[in-house]
């Protein structure tokens, strides 16, 4: 175990390194929250990958395939394909036409004031549900590692690193955080793909024939089952709508993901947006592909049976380490699931920051203009500490039983059923208004936490609503909700205000350009 | 909020808000009002610009989501169909859910190859309005 401490202090020392290198070069609020939009394309690109591969993927997936087989891998294919709706409808437009956050480009012709308040409290929603569920990942992983840390030690650990990433070193040092543990992840992970394919003899067919003989024990009694086959998850009767509802989610939630729409603005133009969301679909697709070994290896090399009394489903990536490559190997597995956390907790954090004092604080409060130079980024650094401590609070009190999954998926519905309709019709749909907007993300939000609440993963087996993922219900829901209320409504400013975000999102005239400060 | 959304096209620079909300000095370019957009916007090169971008965005956008949901679609209503080795021990169910690694990075790939003469007439749009106001990029 204290060789993985020791790889996890080094990973900590140099991205503290980097927070106090960046730290001097994070004055103003174009610095703080944009890294004076100077990141290159591939670097964006492997900092989105690492934003978006957070515990959930690599250790979650890896569980869910070695448990579940082929659904777990479902979802490696939606958390790829759903980059297509990022780099066909939103990036560019986005990077074009807003300036630190996804509200901007819906304040640019809407009315701000209502619009930010409302973009601000779902973008808030979405960050703390999805860093809860990090520090709980954290907490119970550093539990696992270390057997005399307490839970709460763990967490609080976990948090206050992150919190000086952000609060110090801004949207330039979380950037290089993602950039290094996106490395060290695509590294851990196909030496790990490696290892599991010498096992095999480097012989697919003999892995894949391993995979559609899956054998476990339930009760003593052994089961044989093919890994390759669908609905070992989800199976009837809802399985089908299951995968369906967790399909529009995937697909239509990246894309709303404020701590993923930041990254966009970091980078020069949306020349070098678009090429850096191609970066990204390269490295997140040859990850998600080789889930397949880390999962299906788990299952055939390590086994359920031993997974289950060795920490359960989410250690079955660093205990097919263990087992393939001893204990050095282990603790770089560990490390770099602590690495993994530790930087997606950071990102969530500078864009829950970002949002509230860019939108809340400056915009809605103080009607956009800064009273004192400097303000807005005292208030992100202020509000880093607050969303850090709430939810480091949140994750202790709820403790490290709770469903991590759920609050994932919670995140990407309320993702995909209250920032996107309204994110999509602003740059697309000229008739859209503020009470559109606001219905939309006002009915979006929620409906799909109230059907998460009435769903078997919060009731159980007496569930009001039959799917685990309410994106297939919600969506529906926040996009009609956002037409009734722009039919319903008055169009607001100037006429041509829509003909200016038209031109804007499409030709860069007028966009935010690098450097600045 | 009349005082964010002024009815006057060519305020002084800095007198309002940058509509995007925000804070200091602007780093915008041009300054705000002085780009006639609606003019822009019905220039016969943004329309053409517009055209070729949604003549491949919209398809395109069709057929991954036709392409994507085939899969949860197939996989959880014919579960059976799904299960038949196809190649090897490996079934259709697999070999259709790694097609859509390749799926998205062809169309990603297709779409970069587009989209360098999309930047073309962008930039030729930019030089247009900027150029005839005597700024200079």
């Amino acid at each position: 175990m204290t060789i993985s401490l020791i790889m996890f202090l080094v990973f900590v020392a140099v991205t503290l390194g980097i927070t106090y290198w960046s730290a001097g070069r994070s004055q103003g609020s174009a610095a703080f929250f944009t890294a004076n939009r100077s990141i290159t394309g591939w670097q964006n690109g492997l900092a989105v990958a690492g934003d978006y591969m957070s515990a959930a993927s690599f250790l979650g997936i890896a569980g869910m395939i070695a448990f579940y087989g082929y659904d777990g891998f479902m979802y490696s294919v939606g958390f790829l394909v759903a980059y297509l709706t990022v780099l066909l409808l939103v990036a560019e437009p986005l990077r074009n036409a807003g300036k630190y956050t996804m509200a901007d480009v819906l304040a640019y012709r809407l009315e701000p004031r209502p619009v930010r308040a409302m973009a601000a409290l779902s973008t808030l929603t979405v960050s703390t549900f999805y860093m809860i569920a990090q520090m709980v990942g954290a907490g119970a992983l550093v539990s696992l590692l270390l057997p005399g840390v307490p839970f709460y030690v763990a967490v609080i650990g976990v948090g206050a690193i992150m919190i000086v990433y952000v609060v110090f070193g801004g949207m330039l040092a979380t950037t290089w955080v993602q950039i290094i543990k996106a490395v060290l992840l695509m590294s851990g992970t196909f030496l790990l793909s490696v290892f599991v394919l010498a096992h095999f003899g480097f012989d697919l067919g003999r892995f894949f024939r391993a995979v559609t003989h899956v054998s476990s024990h339930n009760h003593g009694v052994e089961v044989v089952r093919n890994f390759l086959q669908p609905g070992l998850k989800y199976g009837p009767p809802y399985g089908a709508l299951d995968l369906i509802s967790l399909g529009v989610a995937l697909l239509l939630g990246t894309a709303g993901l404020p701590h993923i729409l930041v990254r966009f603005y970091t980078v020069p133009d949306a020349r070098t947006a678009r090429v850096s969301v191609v970066w990204a679909m390269v490295i997140i697709g040859l990850f998600y592909i080789m889930t397949t070994f880390l999962g299906y290896g788990a299952a055939t090399i390590v086994g359920q049976d031993y997974i289950k009394v060795h920490g359960g489903t989410n250690m079955s990536a660093p205990l097919l380490a263990q087992v393939l490559g001893g204990e050095i190997f282990f603790a770089f597995i560990s490390a770099v699931a602590f690495a993994t956390i530790l930087a997606v907790v950071a990102g969530l954090t500078i864009s829950a920051s970002t949002s509230f004092a860019h939108d809340f604080y400056t915009n809605v409060i103080h009607h956009g203009r800064e009273t004192n130079p400097g303000e807005e980024v005292r208030v992100a650094r202020i509000t880093a500490f607050v969303v850090g401590a709430v939810s480091m609070g949140i994750a202790i009190y709820l403790g490290q039983g709770v469903n991590v999954a759920f609050l994932v998926g919670l995140a990407f519905a309320v993702a995909a059923s209250a920032n996107l309709p309204a994110i999509l019709f602003s740059i697309y749909w000229r008739r859209f208004n503020t009470s559109g907007a606001l219905w939309g993300m006002g009915a979006g939000l929620v409906s799909s936490i109230v059907l998460v609440c009435l769903s078997p993963s919060v009731m159980g087996a007496k569930a009001l609503f039959p799917l685990e993922n309410p994106a297939l219900v919600s969506v529906p829901i926040g996009f009609l909700a956002s037409w009734i209320g722009t039919l319903l409504g008055k169009p607001h400013g100037r006429k041509d205000q829509f003909d200016e975000m038209h031109v804007r999102a499409h030709t860069g005239l007028g966009a935010e350009k690098a450097g600045g400060h | 909020m009349p005082e964010e959304t002024p009815q006057d096209l060519t305020p002084a620079p800095g007198t309002r808000p940058d509509p995007r909300g925000g804070s200091g000095p602007t780093p915008l370019h041009p300054e705000p009002g002085t780009v006639d957009w609606k003019a822009v916007a019905q220039m016969p090169e943004f329309q053409a610009l517009v055209r070729a971008k949604f003549r491949f965005i919209v398809p395109a956008t069709l057929f991954f989501i036709l392409y994507y949901f085939a899969l949860p679609v197939l996989v959880g209503y014919f579960p059976e169909l799904m299960s038949r080795p196809v190649l090897g021990p490996v079934n259709g169910a697999y070999l259709f859910a790694l097609s859509q690694f390749f799926m998205a990075w062809i169309l990603a790939a297709l779409y970069v190859k587009v989209s360098g003469k999309f930047d073309r007439q962008a930039r030729e749009i930019r030089q247009k309005v900027l150029g005839a106001k005597g700024e200079h990029r």
